[in-house]
């Protein structure tokens, strides 16, 4: 083909130059029709319809639960409907803001897990920055005790756990210097309960307050904590020593080190870490029903376990007669998607940080 | 003459500076030792004890009683329940793994390119994690006994619908791939995944945002000096991406066995807690035991794990 560009002066001082291009048909052949790009779109629709069909998957009970906390009373009587709502009403989430003090409940979640969270965070970054980096007699020790934090089931300390902190003591000391101290020989018993310089023969009891898990929180042995040291641990061992090294040459103090130049280049992982920390303490149902006994304070993980039916739907539930359970259950429905709900803005919010390859060493090699 | 007085010097402040980084690494890890003294070990001790123990109240009194290893023979040999379900819960776990690891790996490079609407496929892909509380399971699973027989059409319905679509496509699978002329194990392996994916997906939030937090800060020079000198995805992705994220990896396999170990649905799990909620006073001790020995086996296991999966894991420095 010959595409010999054709010169003709316009003017004096411009000249207009006039190609012969391909034609489309081989241009378009050219640039869909070679390997590169066919594999491309063949790999850009396979990605789609998996991540649809496991978006899917995800979403299906999420759907169920949305459609049925915004249905009217009179759907639930209707046995046709089943998928589709016919009449929307969101009396449901009316009662959740009004008779069941959401903003209350959210509020006081958010402060709660928000010092958990941020607590967790740091406490477990610096763990896992000293295991991974240090070499000290006992730090693999250390780190056996963090894998065994994670293994161990909960559930099966539930009542070491509350007796542990309903006599919170530190190393027996309180207990010694109130004379309540019990070794189970006679004569000593009975000099050591002569000692009564502090009045708490019992430890002091930390439950129905917020101490037991920040304390945990602090000393990273709350909820999955080890996962969160473990992650930190295998994330910090990959960075290279040498920032470590040239930022101790310039003087920097090992505290300085770690917060300077090691955390802003871990941010992802942070992000994660505070994300886990955050959303599992906003919907825990482990700690808080175990530290708050008798009473009931306001905190999400409360909301859908409905003790009585709220006032602005009890007309509405009455109507349901024939499938009050189900009106009932779509109540519960509602209560988890506006617990769960702020949890999914965090996590909107925070993907912004968690932006793709953050430029890590600057080391050639 | 100089040189031999100096070499000691200098070794001395080598030993130094160790010694100040062992301090620098106790300074970082105090939180948790402190944490370990005053709450955990005494924590781990009462419960062991406790598993040892006979207690019973008596007016009002406790009455401890040391029993030795007798709750622990009467969870092995007293209920055939707990070895039988101890079995088939490890036969599970080696099955679910891998699948779980895998899966989740995928996804997450996959959600690490860059592609229309990732922001969206992200946030659904973290559901998972909320879902996977306790507190949403419990609602998302509750079912209501419906006294006036009519029928729920909620999440049960649902699920055995699913289930029924999934056996037989499970079916179809197992037809399709032994036709091919695969090995059994693999046809059984690949058509027991597809069933059960829907678990298999709900199970890996968790694991997809670790293995996203490690491509992230894989940094995207290398990638560049790769694509230069010519190398493919493919060639890419094992060659840089998998060594790279192979210590979350790690993370993510003792991870996966120890949650899928200690979650309330596991079904070992659930057999000691219902000997705990069921218990009439003495046997409340046994499912003590059975919690301790539950848990050596799961420890067992994620070392035998941990020990296979260290020897190819990759750390970006020189030791």
């Amino acid at each position: 083909m010959d595409n010999k560009p054709q010169i003709k002066r316009e003017t004096k001082n411009k000249i207009r130059v006039d190609f012969e291009r391909t034609s489309l048909k081989e241009r378009l052949k050219a640039k869909y029709l070679n390997t590169y790009f066919l594999t491309n779109a063949v790999w850009y629709i396979f990605r789609l319809l998996l991540l649809i069909g496991v978006a899917f998957v995800v979403l299906k009970p999420f759907y169920t639960m949305i459609i049925r906390s915004f249905m009217d009373a009179r759907d639930f009587t209707d046995s046709t409907v089943v998928n589709v709502p016919r009449h929307f009403s969101a009396i449901i989430y009316k009662a959740i803001i009004v008779d069941l003090q959401y903003f209350k409940v959210f509020f006081s979640t958010l402060a709660f897990s928000l010092a958990c969270a941020l607590l967790q965070t740091f406490s477990c970054s610096l763990i896992g920055y000293g295991i991974a980096k240090f070499k000290f007699r006992g730090a693999k020790l250390v780190f056996f005790m963090v894998v065994l934090t994670l293994a161990i089931p909960h559930g099966t300390m539930q009542s070491a756990i509350y007796y542990r902190f309903q006599h919170m003591d530190i190393l027996g000391i309180l207990t010694f210097l109130s004379g309540g101290t019990h070794t189970g020989i006679g004569w000593l018993d009975n000099i050591l309960s002569h000692i009564k310089i502090l009045p708490f023969p019992q430890g002091i009891s930390t439950i129905r307050t917020v101490i037991p898990l920040l304390l945990m929180s602090a000393t990273g042995l709350a909820f999955k904590n080890g996962l969160f040291i473990f992650m930190l641990r295998q994330f910090f061992r990959g960075v290279p020593d040498e920032l470590e090294e040239s930022a101790y040459l310039d003087g920097a103090t090992t505290f300085r080190t770690f917060v300077q130049v090691i955390l802003p280049l871990s941010i992802p992982m942070m992000i994660t870490v505070f994300l886990f920390a955050f959303c599992w303490q906003w919907t825990d149902d482990f700690y808080i029903p175990l530290f708050f006994t008798g009473d009931r304070p306001p905190f999400m993980t409360y909301l859908p376990s409905l003790t009585q039916i709220p006032q602005t739907v009890s007309n509405q539930y009455a109507k349901v007669t024939g499938s009050s359970p189900k009106y009932k259950q779509a109540i519960q429905y509602g209560c988890g998607l506006m617990c769960c709900t702020p949890l999914i803005l965090l996590y909107l919010f925070c993907q912004r940080y968690l932006v793709e390859g953050i430029e890590r060493s600057g080391l050639v090699g | 003459m100089t040189n031999e007085v100096k070499a000691p010097v200098k070794k001395k402040k080598i030993a130094s500076l160790d010694r100040a980084k062992a301090r620098a690494g106790w300074l970082f890890v105090m939180p948790f030792i402190v944490g370990l003294v005053l709450i955990y070990i005494p924590i781990i001790y009462e419960s062991i004890l406790y598993s040892f123990c006979n207690y019973t109240i008596q007016d009002g009194v406790v009455l401890k009683e040391f029993v030795g290893w007798h709750n622990y023979s009467e969870a092995l040999f007293g209920s055939a329940d707990f070895t039988q379900t101890l079995i088939t819960g490890l036969q599970e776990m080696v099955f679910d793994i891998p699948a779980i690891l895998l899966f989740s790996l995928f996804i997450a490079v996959i959600l690490n390119q860059k592609m229309v609407g990732r922001a969206a496929f992200r946030a659904i892909f973290f559901l998972p994690v909320v879902i996977s509380t306790g507190m949403m399971e419990s609602i998302m699973t509750t079912s209501f006994n419906n006294s006036s027989g009519s029928v729920d059409l909620g999440m049960e319905e649902n699920a055995t619908e699913k289930l029924e679509s999934t056996m037989a496509l499970e079916q179809l699978l197992a037809n399709i791939f032994s036709n091919l002329g695969f090995g059994v194990g693999l046809v059984e392996y690949i058509a027991g995944a597809v069933a059960s994916i829907s678990s298999i997906i709900n199970r890996s939030g968790v694991q997809i945002l670790i293995f996203l937090a490690g491509l992230q800060s894989v940094s995207p020079a290398i990638y560049e000096s790769c694509q230069i000198d010519g190398a493919t995805s493919w060639e890419t992705f094992w060659k840089i991406t998998f060594p790279m994220v192979s210590p979350m990896i790690l993370v993510n396999a003792v991870y996966t066995i120890i949650d899928s170990f200690t979650t309330d649905s596991n079904t070992v799990m659930g057999v000691i807690t219902k000997m705990y909620t069921d218990a009439v006073d003495g046997a409340k001790h046994i499912s003590a035991a059975m919690g301790w020995m539950y848990f050596m086996v799961v420890l067992l296991v994620v070392g035998l794990v941990a020990a296979m999966f260290s020897a190819y894991v990759f750390y970006q420095r020189r030791d």
